[in-house]
């Protein structure tokens, strides 16, 4: 794990990097713009022939324009730096209450997915213990399960939304119903291969102790599948993550991070945008993370070489 | 309602019956036959439920009328599957592939970076790309370039991790075999580490060819011209045609296993040295 840490830094490193490096040509033309506006001297001097040079032999002929790319209030691309403030802004420096706050708005999405993730994946593992000891429903059911895995099944989002709302069902359980099914059937097809992977000499074993089927599931086949489980637990808690942001689409939600990214992007305000982009995707990185974590930890109790 | 619920219970009861009678039987038809006739129980409950119990049609329309709607719009449908299946979808998995593959060779000439790549891809693959979509829109403008950029960056990490992956899965003494054969760094990938890394890059692939259409169907929600997959769905949806829009989620799900059936047979055709797929 240790030796990794270079390695993963340098890495982080490099994409930062080419990120700050982005961020000249990418905002150029619109700080040269800005820095019209505000009377600085600009190379070429109007708008119309500055889209005609180049972004970089732009930024090389306005050396003192450079550095505002950095600061831009609607840039195109916004530094690493403002990202982070904006950030800092919504996280820390309002009170949680605040329709401004992330914190808020993260509580919105996070609650549909985790409601959404709970269903899905307890109906998930219900259907796979099923599938395990019934041979009509293996038949019946496994192959759509497979088979819904290469689908986007997201796209009945929108449609999930519209007919609940529709039937007067509102806020969090609509999208929590999207959740539910996408992290459903990777939870399916992943407890159906644990459940199984326990190998004939294992449930010998066990028929001759005379263990019955459900003590067999409960002594043998659950703790067999768990790290089945937490594998296909990662992928569907990212997904319903996805699936709680794209619920809050269509009908033009008031509250959450996908409402945030529409309203930064209807209203011209890129750094909403990107801020609700980026506690997404740290919400994603913990929540995947804390189920890696539990996966080590019950590697570990089950005797696992650490 | 009662005679619905009835009628509904006893289509269950006769699709369930036998598939219970093809489990026992054991023939080998049924591992196809019991998932037909599974899906057309839940199709003809579905009829029946909505034809019985009167439910409205901008809640749930029935399959025929689905099927009536597909047959109808067919000019609809196809330049609609033109302009995010083909040009948005296709278009983003091949960029995103090859720009994936070419990374994936770089990095692999170091292995110091290649510990740092594998982590961190593996990371990226797990976030909510889908979500840098209202950027690249304002990028690239509404129409298909910007899908094809949302789908790119979402299909990169999981070939990337795949590709990184099976390149190092070749065993020291297959290494030393080429070594003895004095081949150099392209013979030794070319001939030995590209064919062993295959079965990953096809994982990676195959993974991809569903987050390639999400992407693409879901990058339409943040702004597209008046045609698309993505467009047609949220606006049928605002104006209650759910036929319409059961149509193209039709059409989605045919081109997802499609798209996933074509990989799946090209990786059938290049790793046929496999103990997988080996008869």
């Amino acid at each position: 794990m240790m030796r990794n840490v270079l390695p993963i830094l340098t890495v982080v490193a490099v994409l930062l990097g080419v990120w700050l490096l982005a961020v000249v040509p990418m905002n150029i033309h619109l700080a040269a713009d800005q820095a019209q506006r505000d009377g600085v001297a600009v190379v070429p001097d109007t708008p119309a022939a500055r889209q005609e040079v180049g972004a970089v032999a732009l930024a090389v002929r306005n050396p003192d324009v450079m550095a505002s790319t950095y600061t831009l209030e609607r840039p195109a691309l916004p530094g690493p730096q403002q990202v982070v403030g904006e950030l800092w802004r919504t996280t820390v420096a309002v009170r949680p209450s605040s329709k401004q706050s992330l914190i808020y708005h993260g509580w919105v999405t996070l609650s549909a997915t985790l409601l959404g993730f709970a269903i899905g994946t307890t109906l998930g593992i219900v259907l796979a213990v099923g599938i395990v000891f019934s041979r009509t429903m293996d038949l019946s059911v496994m192959p759509w399960a497979i088979a819904s895995q290469t689908i986007p099944i997201l796209a009945l989002a929108p449609m999930i939304i519209v007919i609940m709302g529709s039937l007067g069902i509102q806020g969090l359980l609509p999208k929590a119903i999207i959740s539910a099914y996408l992290s459903f059937f990777p939870v399916v097809v992943g407890m159906v291969k644990g459940l199984r992977s326990p190998d004939a000499m294992q449930l010998d074993l066990l028929r001759t102790y005379h263990a019955s089927p459900l003590q067999g599931l409960w002594k043998l086949r659950f703790p067999a599948s768990l790290p089945y489980l937490f594998a296909s637990l990662k992928i569907g808690i990212s997904a319903a993550l996805v699936g709680a942001i794209v619920g809050e689409l269509p009908t033009g939600a008031r509250a959450g991070f996908g409402a945030r990214m529409l309203v930064g992007d209807q209203y011209g305000q890129p750094l909403v945008t990107w801020a609700a982009l980026f506690a997404a995707a740290i919400t994603a990185a913990v929540l995947v993370g804390i189920f890696a974590m539990l996966e080590r930890w019950s590697a570990r109790r089950m005797g696992a070489a650490a | 309602m009662m005679a619905a619920i009835a009628a509904v219970m006893l289509v269950w009861g006769v699709g369930w019956a036998m598939n219970i009678g093809l489990a026992r039987g054991g023939h080998p038809s049924a591992g196809w036959a019991a998932p037909l006739v599974f899906g057309l129980t839940l199709l003809v409950m579905w009829e029946v439920g909505v034809r019985l119990g009167d439910v409205s049609p901008i809640i749930l329309p029935a399959p025929s009328a689905i099927a009536a709607r597909f047959a109808g719009s067919l000019p609809i449908l196809w330049a609609d599957f033109q302009q995010t299946i083909l040009k948005g979808a296709l278009t983003g998995y091949v960029i995103g592939a090859v720009a994936a593959f070419a990374v994936a060779i770089l990095v692999d000439r170091s292995a110091f970076l290649t510990r740092g790549v594998l982590p961190v891809g593996a990371f990226m693959a797990a976030l909510p790309i889908v979500g840098t979509a209202p950027i690249f829109v304002k990028w690239l403008g509404s129409d298909w370039p910007s899908k094809a950029a949302v789908v790119a960056v979402m299909v990169f990490f999981p070939i990337l991790v795949n590709t990184v992956a099976g390149l190092r899965d070749t065993t020291a003494m297959q290494r030393d075999l080429m070594r003895t054969y004095g081949a150099g760094y392209w013979p030794g990938l070319l001939k030995l580490r590209l064919p062993a890394a295959l079965p990953f890059m096809f994982n990676g692939l195959k993974i991809a060819t569903t987050l390639a259409l999400i992407g693409a169907i879901v990058a339409e929600f943040f702004g597209s011209p008046t045609v698309g997959m993505g467009f047609r769905i949220s606006t049928s949806v605002g104006q209650l045609a759910l036929d319409l829009v059961w149509a193209e989620i039709v059409v989605a799900a045919l081109a997802g296993s499609g798209f996933y059936g074509l990989v799946a047979l090209i990786e059938r055709r290049l790793t046929f040295w496999h103990p997988s797929i080996r008869q």
